[in-house]
């Protein structure tokens, strides 16, 4: 029964902030890739969400995504407002440390998974439409899938397939919904024009900086203990980093002639994703792998979109959709019970089934993501509107939904 | 009294304005400019798309300086702005009616 470790609940409650660091970094991150008119208003989205989307999973996101199994597809509203959730363990989700912190540490998580969309809709989205869709997003489509991958009595969960930090759950859901508001929203008016460039690159390798250094807590924090699974995490999400760091930039150069800056800080959050799903699961060697296969595959995964045409602005699905897919076929391939017996072994090992479940899991919440998201923004569409007028798009975000401005060059 | 407008390559830019110090006129007045002339744009790229910047970063240096000075300094503003390639900039000369110090 629940004996609390401080040495857990310590480690936990770091990684907690840790990951909560990550979404300022994405703000950052993608703050960068826009244009100046709209710096703000894209910082302002990630940035938003972090307050918005607490505050929802305190009162109801949490309940949903942990709370009592209702027929292995969602929990249900008895830890509504955190009732029942305090510091006694929760012996069902993590033993060792108060329910509170577990609580915490995933809600950091239902605070990231959204604002990664936020780059596929970006320099167009009004502000109060992209409030009502991340309050219906949150509820509808991450609480559902968290609940199947993690919560006790989750179909993916009881089915065996394995997302050690968020593959599916975070990456995929966010990465298949992105996909959906790119094509639902349309393209940016510039779309094609050299007017759509990155108005601060170091902006954008800054944010990249602290993902990757959240990525720590992300990953090893979801060993929920302070012990050998945490390190393996740990390790195998820094050589995954910077093996796609190195894999993408290699591929862009022999492509274009040029290494990019960019190019290396895409490439490390490529790495990161896939990683995500397998941290611990997967040994260092496979973990470097893992890392060349989504640098290079998510470069191609972006160059895709070109040829397909739609506007994902700032590439969430050829970074979160396909990276992760790729990192939760991967951990079905490399996964072994030497590196955590409470897993399984994958492919390699002869293991076909984990490969089969990771297969199911995937298509699953790729077909609910995409079919609930579209649904979700359809109406918001037709009811509180979602696109800024074409005036307010050439205008900017910044000036028309925040009456703010991102630089101010003041005479004198 | 003549006024020089010398659109120049920026990295051409503190070598110009050592030799203007050299001749003995160093005021100025200096602002960051695009443009093009014939000129092609900058090529970059953007996650494995290329793209071309056509509005080329260029610094504009403004003088006025006495009439017999003006040849001079256009030929030293020529001599350092000068690399042989297209890009290199323009320079006008104008005449001026009046210049007051604000003193």
């Amino acid at each position: 029964m629940g004996q609390i470790n401080t040495g857990d609940t310590a480690f936990v409650l770091v990684a907690a902030a840790l990951v909560m660091f990550m979404t300022p970094g994405l703000a950052l991150f993608y703050g960068g890739m826009v244009r100046t008119k709209n710096a703000l208003a894209t910082i302002m989205q990630s940035f938003f969400i972090v307050a918005l989307v607490s505050v929802l999973w305190a009162l109801v996101g949490y309940s949903l995504a942990f709370g009592p199994d209702k027929g292995h597809l969602i929990g249900g509203l008895e830890w509504a407002g955190l009732r029942g959730v305090g510091q006694a363990p929760n012996p069902d989700y993590a033993a060792t440390i108060p329910h509170l912190a577990f609580m915490i540490f995933q809600g950091m998580f239902a605070v990231i998974t959204p604002a990664l969309i936020t780059g596929a809709f970006a320099e167009r989205m009004r502000f109060r439409g992209f409030v009502l869709f991340i309050v219906l997003w949150s509820l509808i489509v991450y609480a559902p899938i968290c609940h199947w991958v993690w919560g006790v009595g989750g179909w993916i969960r009881n089915m065996g397939a394995l997302d050690f930090a968020g593959g599916t759950v975070v990456h995929i859901s966010s990465g298949v919904a992105a996909l959906a508001a790119a094509l639902l929203l349309g393209r940016r008016r510039d779309y094609g024009s050299a007017v759509l460039r990155p108005h601060n690159l170091p902006m954008t390798v800054l944010g990249a900086a602290i993902l990757w250094f959240g990525w720590f807590g992300f990953n090893a924090g979801s060993a929920l203990t302070a012990g050998g699974l945490a390190c393996n995490a740990f390790v195998v999400t820094h050589l995954a980093a910077a093996a796609a760091a190195i894999s993408w930039v290699v591929a862009e150069w022999l492509h274009r002639g040029k290494p990019t800056t960019l190019g290396a800080a895409s490439g490390c959050v490529a790495g990161l994703v896939a990683i995500t799903p397998a941290s611990g699961f997967v040994s260092p060697m496979p973990a470097l792998v893992i890392g060349l296969l989504a640098g290079a595959g998510c470069y191609g995964a972006v160059l895709a979109k070109w040829r397909m045409g739609y506007d994902d602005s700032l590439d969430v699905v050829g970074i979160h959709g396909a990276g992760g897919c790729l990192g939760a076929l991967c951990t079905g391939v490399f996964a072994s019970k030497a590196v955590n017996s409470a897993g399984a072994s994958g492919a390699i090992f002869g293991n076909f089934p984990l490969l089969q479940a990771q297969a199911v899991a995937i298509a699953a919440t790729i077909a609910y993501s995409f079919v609930a998201t579209f649904i979700i923004l359809k109406v918001l569409a037709l009811t509180a509107g979602l696109r800024v007028t074409d005036d307010e798009e050439d205008s900017g975000l910044d000036l028309t939904q925040h009456s703010e401005a991102a630089y101010v060059f003041e005479l004198g | 009294m003549k006024k020089i407008e010398a659109v120049i390559r920026p990295e051409r830019f503190p070598r110009v304005r050592a030799a203007l110090e050299e001749l003995g006129y160093p005021g100025m007045t200096v602002t960051e400019v695009k443009g093009h002339g014939k000129q092609k744009g900058l090529r970059q790229q953007w996650r494995g798309r290329e793209y071309v910047v056509e509005l080329l970063p260029k610094v504009k240096l403004e003088m006025v300086v006495l009439d017999e000075d003006a040849p001079r300094i256009v030929r030293a503003i020529v001599r350092n702005a000068r690399t042989g390639k297209i890009g290199d900039g323009k320079i006008f000369v104008l005449p001026v009616e009046d210049a007051v110090n604000a003193i």
